[in-house]
C-alpha cells in the first residue's frame, strides 16, 4: 500500500490550469474548420461540396461553417483548396432562454451536480465525459460534481439522438430534477441527430424533446469543450471562442 | 490461418454432402468456403461444423430479395477454410427456417434479432420476441424490411400499463431488482433485470437496444462514403476497427489491395486504439474495486494515449483515417517515432502498475475467482476478445484470419496470443496487461519496418456484390457484410460486434454472485453497449 502513496505522490500535478489560462498542450482537441474566404465563388461551390454532412456552406466569396454538424471527418482539409482549421475548444454556446440564464444564483457557480443520461450516443462521448472527472481535467476543482440521482442534479448532460427507448427515460430523468434545472446537450448527436438523424427510431435532437440551454458541439466534444459548457452555464465563461482567436494566448 | 488446397477444399465440400444435396460456390477459395444449401440440411449441417470440425458461429446476415430471401450463416476457425457462409434460401412468402440455437447457443441473439428486425420466424426457437424492439414499439413492424421507411419517425404504441418483465425464478421471496436504463453515474443505457432472494443475485436477464440506432437499415441505399462515417462513429472507441472491417469488405467487393505502407499504418493505429480502450477498461476495473490511486494512474495514461492520436492523427478517436483501398493521409516520420516512443513508455508505465497490483490483496481479492466463465461456456456461446482469451480460447482474428498489416510477411513477429485459463475477473485482467505490451510491440516492429510507397490504391467498378470484411476490434472479432448495387450504394449492411457477442455470456458470470460484485463483474467485462445495440 506504501508502494501506491509513492506512485501516486510522485506522479505530479497533471491537472490543466484551465480555466485560468488556456490549455495549451497537444492533442486536447481536433480542431473545427472556420469561415474561408476563396478566390471565387465556384470555389466556395466545391469546398462546401466536400464535406459530407453538409455543415459547409458556400457564401458567395467564402464559406461558412455550422459546426453543431461538423464530424470532424477532415475531408474539407485534403486537396488543393481546403478549409482554414483552427485549433481551440471553445465551442459551448447558451441556445436557452432568459428565465434560465436569470436562474443562474451564485450558490450554483462553484457547487454544480450534473446527471449524465445516454440517450444512444457512441462510447467515444461518454469516454470524454468521464475524462472529467479524471487526473487531467478533475472538474471537482471547480465545483462540478456527477451525481447518480436526478433529484440531486441541476444540470441535465444529454448525450446521443434520443431513441425511442430512451424518450420515456430522459423525460423521467427531467421530471425528477428540482427547479431550477439546466440541460446541456452535448455532441452534435444530440443537437442536430448528425449522422443518424433523419431516423425512424431517433428524435435526432434533444431540444424536441425537453428545453435545452447550452450546446456542446463536437463529435464528440473534447473534454476542454464539456468544461466550457459547464463554465459558460454557470456564467464564469463566455460563450464561443471568435475566430482567428487559435490556442495559444500568453504563455 | 493455413494455405488450403483445391483438393482439400473438394474434401470439405464431400464432407458437407453427407447431409444433403449440398453445393459449393466457385467463389470459394481458399481461405472461406461459400455453400449453398437447402433449409433442411441447415441445422444437422451447422451443428456438424460447430461440434465436429469446431467452427465458431459468427454472424447471421438475412438478404431480402424480391422473389425470396437469403441467410448466410458465418462460421469461422483456425485451419482452412477458415471461413464457412451457409446459405440458404426462403421463399418470400413463408419465411420460416428451422432454428439452429437449440444445438449452437451462440446463435442464439442473432436469430432473435432477425426475428424482430425482418420477421423472419424461427422454427423451436425457445425465446423470440421483443428483443431489439421493446414494448413501445407495434407488433408485426419490422424496420429492417425494404418498404419501410428509413427516415420517417416512427408512431409508438402506448405501453400496456399491465405489462411486466418476463421472470424466471418462482421461488417463495423472489423479486426482481430492476438497474437502468438510467443508473450510476454515467454508465452507457442499459437495463439488468436481477432476480434474488435475498443477497445473491440467482438470475441475471439483459435488456439492450435502449441506444438502437438502426445503422444498419440507416445505411441502406445510402453511398458507401455516408455508412463509412456511421461506422466510424457507432461506436467511437473501437473506430479504426469497425472502419478496418467495413473497408475490409469495401475492398473485396472492388477487389482491390491497399499498399503495404497503408496496410502498416492501419495496423500502427490500430493497436493505438487498442492500447487506449484497454487503458480505461483497467481504470474502470480499478474503480469498480475501490482502488483510486492505481485508477488514475490509469487514467493518467489514458489521456496521455488520447493526447497522442490527437497530436499524431489530428483526433482523439482516430476518426476520418481509414478508406477503402488504403489511408486519407499519411504520417511523417517524426510522428511515427513520437508514436513509438510514448507508446513503449505507456507500455512500461502500465507494466509498472500491473506488477504493484499483483502485491495488493484488496484488489486480488476482489477479483480473483469471481465472475468465471469457463472454457466450454465460452466455445459455446462463441465469445470473443480479451474475455474468450482469459477463458483459454483463442479467437484473436489477427491469427486467425491475418488482414491488412497482420498478414504482410507471414505476419508479425509479436503475435503471441495472451491465453489464461481461470476465465475469472483477475484473468481478464492479466489478459488486458499483456495486450498492452503486445500493442506497444506490434507498433514498434510496424514502425521499425514501415514500408514506403503511396497509402491509397484508387476503388474502381463494383466487381462482386457482397463481401464480409473482419477485423480484430479491441473488444474482439467484428464482422461487417456489406452488399453494394451497381451504382455503389449500399443495399445490406450488417454489423456483428464483439460486444454482442460477448454481452451474451454476461449473465453466467454475474449470476451466483452478491449484489456488490456486479460493478465489477461489468468493468472486468469491460464492454460498449453502444457497439452492441448499433
Amino acid at each position: 500500500m506504501f508502494g501506491w502513496f509513492v506512485k501516486g505522490a510522485t506522479s505530479r500535478v497533471k491537472t490543466t490550469r484551465y480555466p485560468a489560462r488556456d490549455e495549451t498542450a497537444l492533442g486536447v482537441t481536433p480542431g473545427r474548420p472556420v469561415e474561408t474566404t476563396c478566390d471565387n465563388e465556384l470555389l466556395a461551390v466545391d469546398l462546401a461540396a466536400t464535406c459530407p454532412t453538409d455543415a459547409i456552406k458556400p457564401a458567395s466569396f467564402k464559406t461558412t461553417v455550422d459546426i453543431s454538424r461538423c464530424v470532424h471527418c477532415m475531408a474539407c482539409t485534403r486537396g488543393e483548396n481546403t478549409m482554414r482549421w483552427q485549433m481551440d475548444y471553445r465551442w459551448a454556446r447558451w441556445v436557452g432562454n432568459d428565465a434560465g440564464r436569470a436562474a443562474r444564483h451564485r450558490p450554483f457557480q462553484k457547487s454544480l451536480h450534473i446527471r449524465v443520461v445516454d440517450t444512444g450516443s457512441c462510447d467515444a462521448v461518454i469516454s470524454e465525459i468521464k475524462q472529467l472527472a479524471k487526473p487531467y481535467y478533475n472538474m471537482h476543482r471547480l465545483g462540478f460534481f456527477i451525481t447518480p440521482t436526478p433529484r440531486h442534479a441541476d444540470v441535465l448532460m444529454v448525450t446521443g439522438p434520443v431513441t425511442s427507448p430512451m424518450r420515456l427515460a430522459l423525460l423521467k430523468t427531467y421530471a425528477a430534477m428540482p427547479e431550477p434545472k439546466w440541460v446541456i446537450a452535448v455532441g452534435n448527436c444530440a443537437i442536430s441527430g448528425c449522422v443518424f438523424a433523419p431516423s425512424f427510431i431517433a428524435n435526432g435532437s434533444v431540444a424536441d424533446v425537453i428545453p435545452v440551454d447550452v450546446h456542446v458541439p463536437g463529435c464528440p466534444p473534447p473534454p476542454l469543450a464539456i468544461l466550457h459548457g459547464l463554465l459558460l452555464l454557470t456564467g464564469r465563461e463566455t460563450e464561443m471562442q471568435p475566430i482567428d482567436q487559435p490556442l495559444g494566448g500568453p504563455p | 490461418m493455413t494455405e488450403l488446397s483445391p483438393t482439400a477444399l473438394r474434401g470439405f465440400a464431400e464432407q458437407c454432402r453427407h447431409f444433403g444435396p449440398v453445393e459449393l460456390l466457385p467463389q470459394s477459395d481458399s481461405l472461406m468456403a461459400v455453400v449453398n444449401c437447402p433449409a433442411a440440411v441447415l441445422k444437422p449441417l451447422a451443428e456438424f461444423l460447430v461440434h465436429s470440425l469446431h467452427y465458431r458461429f459468427g454472424s447471421l446476415v438475412v438478404e431480402e430479395h424480391p422473389t425470396q430471401w437469403k441467410l448466410i450463416y458465418l462460421f469461422y476457425r483456425h485451419e482452412g477454410p477458415s471461413l464457412v457462409q451457409l446459405c440458404i434460401y426462403l421463399k418470400a412468402d413463408h419465411p420460416q427456417v428451422d432454428s439452429i440455437s437449440i444445438k449452437i447457443h451462440a446463435a442464439d441473439w442473432h436469430e432473435r434479432q432477425a426475428e424482430d428486425l425482418f420477421g423472419l420466424v424461427f422454427t423451436g426457437h425457445p425465446r423470440l420476441g421483443d428483443f431489439v424492439l421493446h414494448e413501445e414499439w407495434p407488433e408485426g413492424v419490422n424496420p429492417m424490411r425494404t418498404g419501410f421507411s428509413a427516415t420517417r419517425p416512427m408512431q409508438e404504441k402506448v405501453v400496456d400499463p399491465a405489462w411486466r418483465p418476463a421472470r424466471i425464478l418462482e421461488t417463495p421471496g423472489a423479486f426482481l431488482m430492476p438497474i437502468g436504463p438510467v443508473y450510476a453515474d454515467y454508465y452507457e443505457s442499459a437495463q439488468f433485470f436481477l432476480e434474488t432472494v435475498g443477497e445473491d443475485v440467482l438470475r441475471l436477464i439483459p435488456r439492450f437496444f435502449f441506444k438502437y440506432r438502426g445503422v444498419e437499415k440507416l445505411a441502406q441505399g445510402r453511398p458507401w462514403q455516408r455508412v463509412l462515417l456511421m461506422a466510424e462513429r457507432f461506436s467511437g472507441t473501437s473506430a479504426i476497427a469497425h472502419a478496418t472491417a467495413l473497408c475490409g469488405s469495401l475492398e473485396h467487393i472492388y477487389q482491390v489491395q491497399p499498399p503495404p505502407r497503408a496496410l502498416s499504418l492501419r495496423l500502427i493505429l490500430a493497436e493505438m486504439e487498442r492500447m487506449r480502450h484497454h487503458f480505461a477498461v483497467l481504470s474502470d476495473i480499478c474503480h469498480a474495486s475501490g482502488m483510486s490511486v492505481p485508477s488514475a494512474q490509469m487514467d493518467i495514461l489514458e489521456e496521455q494515449a488520447l493526447r497522442l492520436s490527437g497530436q499524431c492523427a489530428g483526433h482523439r478517436y482516430l476518426y476520418g483515417w481509414v478508406t477503402p483501398g488504403g489511408l486519407n493521409r499519411d504520417m511523417s516520420a517524426t510522428t511515427l517515432d513520437t508514436i513509438a516512443r510514448e507508446t513503449r513508455r505507456m507500455a512500461e508505465a502500465s507494466a509498472s502498475i500491473h506488477r504493484s497490483l499483483q502485491f495488493t490483496s484488496s484488489f486480488l481479492d476482489r477479483f480473483e475467482g469471481v465472475g468465471a466463465i469457463s472454457m466450454a461456456v465460452a466455445r459455446e456461446l462463441a465469445l470473443v476478445g480479451p474475455i474468450a482469451r482469459a477463458s483459454g480460447v483463442s479467437t484473436d482474428l489477427r491469427i486467425m484470419l491475418p488482414y491488412g498489416g497482420y498478414a504482410q510477411n507471414g505476419g508479425p513477429p509479436a503475435m503471441v496470443e495472451p491465453l489464461e485459463r481461470e476465465g475469472d475477473g483477475y484473468a481478464r485482467i492479466r489478459v488486458l496487461f499483456a495486450e498492452i505490451q503486445q500493442s506497444a510491440k506490434l507498433i514498434d516492429a510496424a514502425v521499425a519496418a514501415l514500408p514506403t510507397g503511396p497509402v491509397r490504391v484508387e476503388t474502381a467498378g463494383v466487381l462482386r456484390q457482397g463481401a464480409f470484411g473482419w477485423a480484430e476490434a479491441p473488444n474482439g472479432a467484428a464482422f461487417h457484410y456489406l452488399r453494394l448495387d451497381a451504382q455503389g450504394c449500399v443495399q445490406r449492411y450488417q454489423i456483428a460486434t464483439p460486444s454482442f457477442a460477448n454481452w451474451h455470456g454476461f449473465h453466467i458470470a454475474a449470476e451466483n454472485f452478491a449484489f456488490q460484485d456486479f460493478p465489477i463483474m461489468m468493468a472486468s467485462f469491460g464492454l460498449s453497449i453502444a457497439e452492441s445495440d448499433r
